[in-house]
């Protein structure tokens, strides 16, 4: 079964065995060089291994892309506390879906690296949180963490080393909030699905009030080929401050899309007309989201940056995930971003007053403007609502709302400004529904 | 700068809150600190009794050199934190808030129940829009019947979650929660049963700060900007809970709980806080009353305890009983106690109901007390003793046969026996209500209840708390420690009693218990008596 394409810019690492259906299975991970990089990481200390990390420049790829032996060396070096590593595979970010990919094609990779960032972090006990509509990946991953465990990578006197290590996986109940660290921990320990304020921090009390690390499921395995292969060799690719490979998860209105694995800092034009063939009908882009929903928009024209943190954000918006969304220009921007909208305000928590009311009340402005009923001062507010959801939130899920919302008023105004005049005849009964 | 000479104390920190420079304790909140400073941050989801989530987002403020805007319940103050509560960006930022509560909060002041004693209305006319921009209908909730008093608008909910953290953390009979998401969320219970049973629940609707959990009890009562309010103490069991009579019209309309960290926080059970009519009760003795026969006749306060002075004089037997209600104040059973040794001495007995004790678990030093009565123990110091059963019945055997001087305080001896006080040779019954054993009384002197007078109880931790006057007493009624002080005078050489600061005063010369504990330092939150304070009790 090949992978539907590969193009030869891709830079394989973390993809390479996507499409290789005998890469799932532990004897067909094995002969693949499987669980060598475990194998190395019990000869180091857990200190060489964050150091290794470290130097690496490995940041998370779970889209706040905080580097991730920095996070690892936060773990309290006396503890008397057990502590617990976090593996966030509750990917939900819409246009999201690369760390599906990566757990049904190499899950055993996914195991290892929890493991080996469980023995780093000097914690016993692994925990995957994975969102229950991922029924086919979690399957597959279930049946990973049964054969590590019966082939001795997993659990007591893992490989004769001494240690123990354990993985539970569990499957959330599909809120996109519980992807976010502390929210996460509140599901995993039984609770509503809420972000907690910080401090303390996860390193302090994280899960279960233990000191925690959480990491994304791209970022724990290339953990995994860095103790491998050491923090030189996955320098090689990316740029100074954002280094090795990433994952990027195309779709929209695209020719070719799915995931593509290219060096960080690899030019987002290049990506999206060579790569990934342009748009799917030909006509022109009008504007492409870089790094999934919550990230603000670029235009047609704004496209000749790196694929890294530095030049996104230099660009005004975000590397995030790498959730790239393409959009031609026939694409009706109002209703776009209505439809993002639509989604934050349905998944947000609740807990915090900006975002429980904020989202749902801009998303009510959206579909009024999207049913022509709308005016010139509803922008005015939209701004003020996003400007007023920003920053003052326990987590970040109102900015998330907020950043297409401001991102397209400021860019598209022109079809705002449209759907404004073009509001007759609609009926009333449907423009108030929600 | 605040941080600009050297600290004195190491376990301080110094900040500057709103250009005033202050020194608090470390890990103090900034909520708190501001406070101290006598500065009120907004807020919702804060309470000092309950865990503080910092999701309200009301009470964001600035601290210079932070990069966002700070949760100032959370938040605690750092050494030389320069903290703004009114900057233009706080100030903007509560704006906001109150913006998108009132997205989906009805503004239905002028019926809603709270009427006045709500926190959104406040901030907002404090410091909200002028003019909301809200063109979108706002979503609809309706109200929930939540089981025992409460009940729930969930449209004027402001999600604050207090009454979900109090549930959880200090009833720990988790029955509320937050159902749904976003906008949608709403707090519910459980089942059907809901919060009946729970004597703790009425405590979420002090804790609401808006007019979502209303009491049933209160609803169209009264407007809560109409009532008058005095500071008292429960009087229903032995806790002694520092509360508020809430009145209108000269009726106690409800008791709300008054924080007092030593004993009941800031909370009371539904037993206490409901069982407040009775202080209401018409029908009550108005004039002091003389036997003239078989007549009582009515006279002037002058007139009767002249001639009870008279009489208890020339009474032959010097020999007292008495039966003493334990809702009176330790300054009336001082005052009696000290009334029956001039007389010649004696015993008397009280009479308490008496039920299952129901401890809050959050804060296991309240509890309902199994005796429903606020001065059992101030009643016992003085030597009476308990009689009777747990209906506060019975037990009136003894001073029903007596043949000396009978007295009566407080207890309305709805139970007595046929003929009670008929063997007295001087029956005097100072009370409330003219039951037919008062009737037989030969001088029946209308006191007043706890809520017309000021005084003391002593609660169970023997914790004397001071009460005041909430409502007038009605006709010639006085406090039973002025009539009886009165009367002391004139049958014995006792310096005159002219107020409760001398009645307080009088007790330690019947109890050394009392003694080294002044009247005015009781202040509002009471004080141990010494010798059980000493002994750790």
């Amino acid at each position: 079964m090949a992978y539907p394409y590969r193009h030869p810019s891709e830079v394989l690492v973390l993809s390479k065995y996507f499409g290789d259906p005998e890469a799932r299975t532990l004897k067909g991970w094995e002969a693949r060089g499987g669980y060598a990089p475990l194998r190395k990481a019990l000869g180091m200390t857990p200190a060489e291994i964050v150091n290794e990390v470290k130097a690496s420049g490995l940041r998370g790829r779970g889209g706040a892309g905080f580097p991730t032996g920095v996070k690892w060396s936060f773990m309290p070096q006396k503890s008397d506390k057990p502590h617990y590593l976090l593996c966030n595979a509750d990917e939900s970010e819409p246009g999201t879906f690369k760390d599906r990919e990566l757990i049904r094609w190499t899950p055993h990779a996914l195991v290892e690296g929890c493991l080996i960032g469980a023995y780093a972090i000097r914690a016993e006990h692994a925990y995957i949180y994975i969102r229950g509509e991922f029924f086919e990946p979690a399957q597959i991953l279930a049946r990973a963490i049964e054969e590590a465990y019966a082939a001795g990578y997993a659990g007591k006197n893992v490989m004769g080393s001494g240690i123990d290590l354990d993985i539970t996986l569990h499957i959330g109940a599909g809120a996109y909030i519980c992807g976010e660290e502390t929210g996460l921990m509140n599901s995993l320990e039984g609770r509503r699905g809420e972000p907690r304020i910080k401090p303390p921090f996860p390193a302090i009390s994280g899960a279960f009030g233990k000191p925690s690390a959480i990491n994304n499921v791209e970022t724990l395995i290339a953990a995994a080929h860095i103790v491998q292969n050491g923090a030189e060799w996955y320098k090689q690719w990316g740029t100074e401050k954002s280094t090795g490979t990433k994952l990027f998860c195309v779709s929209g209105h695209v020719k070719r899309p799915g995931n593509y694995e290219v060096p960080m800092g690899f030019n987002f034009r290049e990506f999206i007309y060579d790569v990934c063939g342009g748009t799917a009908s030909g006509r022109p882009i009008k504007s492409v989201i870089p790094g999934g929903s919550s990230v603000p928009m670029l235009t047609a024209d704004e496209l000749d940056i790196g694929m890294d943190y530095e030049a996104m954000a230099a660009a005004g918006t975000m590397l995030g995930c790498g959730s790239v969304i393409i959009m031609d220009d026939t694409t009706n921007i109002v209703k776009q971003v209505r439809r993002m909208v639509d989604f934050y305000a349905h998944e947000s928590c609740g807990q915090c007053t900006p975002c429980r009311e904020g989202t749902a009340w801009a998303a009510k402005i959206l579909r009024r403007i999207e049913n022509g009923r709308g005016t010139q001062e509803d922008l005015d507010t939209l701004i003020s609502i996003s400007d007023n959801m920003s920053g003052k939130t326990i987590c970040v899920l109102s900015d998330a709302a907020a950043a297409p919302i401001v991102s397209s008023i400021e860019k598209f105004r022109g079809d705002y400004l449209e759907m404004m005049h073009a509001g007759a005849g609609v009926p009333v009964a449907s423009a108030i529904a929600l | 700068m605040a941080d600009a000479t050297p600290k004195a104390n190491p376990e301080t920190v110094r900040c500057t809150i709103d250009g005033m420079e202050l020194e608090v304790p470390k890990g103090t909140r900034i909520i708190d600190a501001a406070a101290r400073a006598g500065i009120d941050v907004p807020h919702y989801c804060y309470h000092p009794g309950l865990s503080a989530p910092a999701q309200c987002r009301m009470c964001l403020v600035e601290v210079e050199k932070a990069p966002k805007l700070q949760p100032s319940c959370t938040a605690t103050v750092a050494d030389g934190n320069v903290i703004h509560t009114q900057s233009e960006k706080a100030l903007e930022a509560r704006k906001g808030v109150l913006e998108f509560y009132l997205v989906n909060h009805p503004l239905d002041c002028p019926v809603c129940d709270q009427s006045g004693e709500c926190k959104l209305q406040d901030y907002t006319a404090a410091e909200g829009r002028a003019m909301g921009r809200l063109k979108e209908p706002k979503r609809v909730q309706g109200r929930d019947d939540f089981g025992g008093d409460v009940l729930f608008n969930a449209d004027r909910c402001v999600m604050c979650t207090r009454c979900v953290r109090f549930m959880r953390e200090v009833a720990q009979d988790e029955r509320l929660a937050v159902v749904q998401r976003g906008h949608k969320n709403v707090i519910d219970t459980f089942f059907d049963e809901g919060l009946e049973g729970n004597i703790w629940a009425d405590n979420i609707v002090d804790l609401c700060p808006v007019g979502a959990l209303v009491s049933k009890d209160f609803l169209h009562k009264a407007r809560a900007w109409d009532l008058d309010r005095a500071p008292s103490i429960c009087p229903n069991c032995t806790q002694g809970c520092n509360v508020r009579l809430e009145t209108r019209d000269n009726a106690v309309m409800r008791i709300k709980p008054r924080p007092n960290p030593e004993v009941n926080a800031h909370w009371m059970c539904d037993y206490g806080r409901l069982n407040y009519e009775w202080i209401n009760r018409e029908g009550r003795i108005e004039a002091p009353l003389v036997r003239d026969g078989d007549r009582l006749v009515g006279v002037s306060w002058a007139d009767a305890l002249t001639r009870l002075a008279g009489a208890l004089r020339d009474v032959p037997v010097r020999d007292a009983r008495a039966v003493v209600s334990p809702f009176m104040a330790n300054e009336d059973a001082g005052a009696l106690r000290r009334v029956m040794d001039v007389v010649g001495g004696g015993a008397g007995v009280y009479r308490c109901e008496a039920g299952e004790e129901v401890v809050l678990p959050g804060f296991p030093t309240l509890a309902l007390r199994p005796d429903r009565a606020a001065n059992v123990h101030g009643v016992e110091l003085f030597g009476f003793k308990r009689a009777g059963g747990t209906s506060a019945t019975g037990g009136l055997d003894e001073a029903a046969a007596h043949r000396g001087v009978l007295f009566v305080l407080g207890d309305e001896l709805a139970d007595a026996p046929e003929g009670f006080g008929a063997n007295a040779s001087l029956y005097v019954y100072v009370g409330h209500f003219a039951s037919p054993a008062a009737r037989n009384a030969d001088f029946i002197l209308p006191a007043t209840t706890f809520a017309e007078m000021e005084g003391t109880f002593t609660n169970i931790q023997r914790r004397v708390q001071r009460f005041w006057p909430a409502i007038q007493a009605p006709g010639m009624a006085r406090p039973a420690w002025q009539i009886l002080g009165v009367l002391l005078a004139g049958i014995s050489d006792a310096a005159p009693v002219g107020t409760a600061a001398d009645a307080f005063e009088a007790l330690a010369s019947v109890r050394p218990e009392f003694g080294g504990l002044s009247y005015t330092d009781l202040a509002q939150g009471g004080a141990v008596l010494p010798s059980f304070a000493e002994a750790g009790d």
